[in-house]
């Protein structure tokens, strides 16, 4: 079973959709013993950083999620969700992650060339950094759906995929059982329903 | 790099998918859902689906195609028409609705944009403008472009990306349905005040008219149109596929 959790940020409805979509026995849920006990753990998230992080913060979902990776469960972070699992983000102030991945959140502003529009909408290529098993039904060069302002930085340690946006920008990242992807498969057509299927039906370790 | 967006926009009308040209005199021309998994299969980078419904029971069968819709396309949906209220966003998005894109209501009411922007993020509002020249000046046209607002609509748009609109929809009535390319000088102007992502609509005839367009103007991410596709007088494939080879780029 995957478990989304579901800790009050965004509409969860296409991700349901597309898992299950795939086939996926899927649980949108924001029950701990629910969440502990999926095989697959997937962590959304749309808006800004530090109301995210209230939230896993006052539904103890946070620890949760940190024990479970912990343990060597399977877990992706979608979006905001991906970058919840770093140290630090800069979003609207300094605010801690949940530090399961070494880097932090910057803004896109000042980073990419000043004619490069904020946020990023749209399709954009993924660049393949390492081998990852989220990618063992996709190739490199294929297009996925970003939409975001922030990005992850100093993330060398994890990094697996980036994209051109006039600057390298992460796109997704994974250490060990710990997966995340800024853009959104379950807006990706059929290339991010191929990353949802390598996370959801196959051995995800390394 | 980026990829330059083609939207097939369907406009829905008690579940069925229609187009006016200029606005008036509506056929009947398909399944919703069919049509969005027909485009989505084809490489159409977006949906936008405007539900031209009037009745109750229209909104109500409209919110089912696009629940449907959501379970079998998993592309990026935006969802238009009749959007008053943050209740109306409440419900589209619960539908499956990725963005939600605001015409007359932000005229009516222009906190609205704000209100949606601040509860769902800036990348969830699409501001919707349908503008005609009146002597000489741009001016913002309600109601499905029937009734003129008076408003000067270059200044309505930047107004509305300071409140809070992700997204730009710039529809010339007096291009579209026309076929003889979009209003490049309309768009000009927009592209001029605004940082956020600029779609063009209203006046695509050929394949021509969007490489003109995103050749023209670097500043538009996204090329908008109905019957043309929908017909198949434009196929979405040969599309991207001229883009590409004009050196555009395009997901393909």
């Amino acid at each position: 079973m995957v478990a989304v959790i579901d800790y009050g940020v965004g509409n969860l409805f296409s991700l349901r959709c597309s898992l299950e979509k795939l086939g996926a026995d899927v649980v949108v849920t924001g029950d701990r013993a629910v969440i502990e006990s999926a095989d697959r753990v997937i962590l959304p998230g749309v808006g800004a950083f530090r109301d995210a992080r209230r939230k896993l913060r006052d539904t103890g979902l946070d620890k949760v999620v940190c024990a479970l990776a912990a343990q060597g469960k399977p877990m992706l972070g979608i979006c905001l969700g991906m970058q919840l699992l770093f140290e630090k983000s800069y979003e609207f102030g300094e605010y801690d992650g949940l530090g399961l991945l070494r880097g932090s959140v910057r803004p896109l502003q000042g980073v990419v060339p000043a004619d490069y529009k904020i946020p990023q909408i749209g399709w954009n290529a993924l660049r393949f950094r390492r081998e990852s098993s989220l990618f063992r039904h996709i190739k490199d060069g294929d297009y996925v759906y970003f939409v975001h302002s922030y990005y992850a930085a100093d993330c060398a340690d994890s990094l697996i995929a980036d994209c051109d946006y006039g600057v390298p920008v992460t796109a997704a990242v994974q250490k060990g059982n710990v997966f995340g992807c800024q853009f959104h498969p379950e807006k990706s057509g059929d290339v991010g329903l191929a990353i949802l299927r390598a996370f959801c039906f196959e051995e995800a370790a390394v | 790099m980026i990829t330059k967006r083609i939207i097939p926009c369907l406009d829905v009308k008690d579940g069925r998918v229609v187009k006016g040209v200029n606005f008036q005199g509506l056929s009947d021309v398909s399944s919703p859902v069919e049509l969005a998994k027909f485009y989505s299969a084809c490489g159409a980078d977006e949906l936008v689906f405007y539900d031209i419904t009037a009745s109750a029971e229209g909104r109500r069968l409209f919110s089912d195609i696009l629940t449907e819709t959501a379970k079998e396309v998993f592309i990026p949906l935006t969802v238009g028409g009749g959007i008053n209220t943050l209740d109306d966003f409440d419900r589209v998005l619960k539908c499956g609705a990725d963005k939600v894109s605001v015409n007359s209501g932000a005229i009516r009411n222009p906190e609205l944009i704000e209100a949606a922007a601040k509860r769902y993020g800036s990348q969830c509002v699409v501001l919707s403008a349908d503008v005609k020249r009146v002597d000489g000046v741009f001016r913002v046209f309600a109601r499905g472009g029937r009734e003129n607002t008076g408003m000067e609509a270059i200044e309505w748009i930047r107004s509305g990306v300071e409140r809070g609109a992700g997204e730009i929809v710039l529809n010339s009535i007096d291009t579209d349905g026309v076929k003889q390319g979009f209003d490049l000088e309309m768009l000009a102007r927009v592209c001029e005040v605004v940082q956020v992502p600029v779609i063009a609509s209203g006046g695509a005839g050929c394949i021509d008219d969007f490489i003109q367009l995103f050749q023209t103007l670097p500043g538009v991410d996204a090329g908008l149109a109905a019957s043309i596709f929908h017909f198949g007088e434009v196929k979405i494939r040969d599309l991207k596929l001229a883009m590409a080879k004009s050196g555009i780029p395009a997901r393909i």
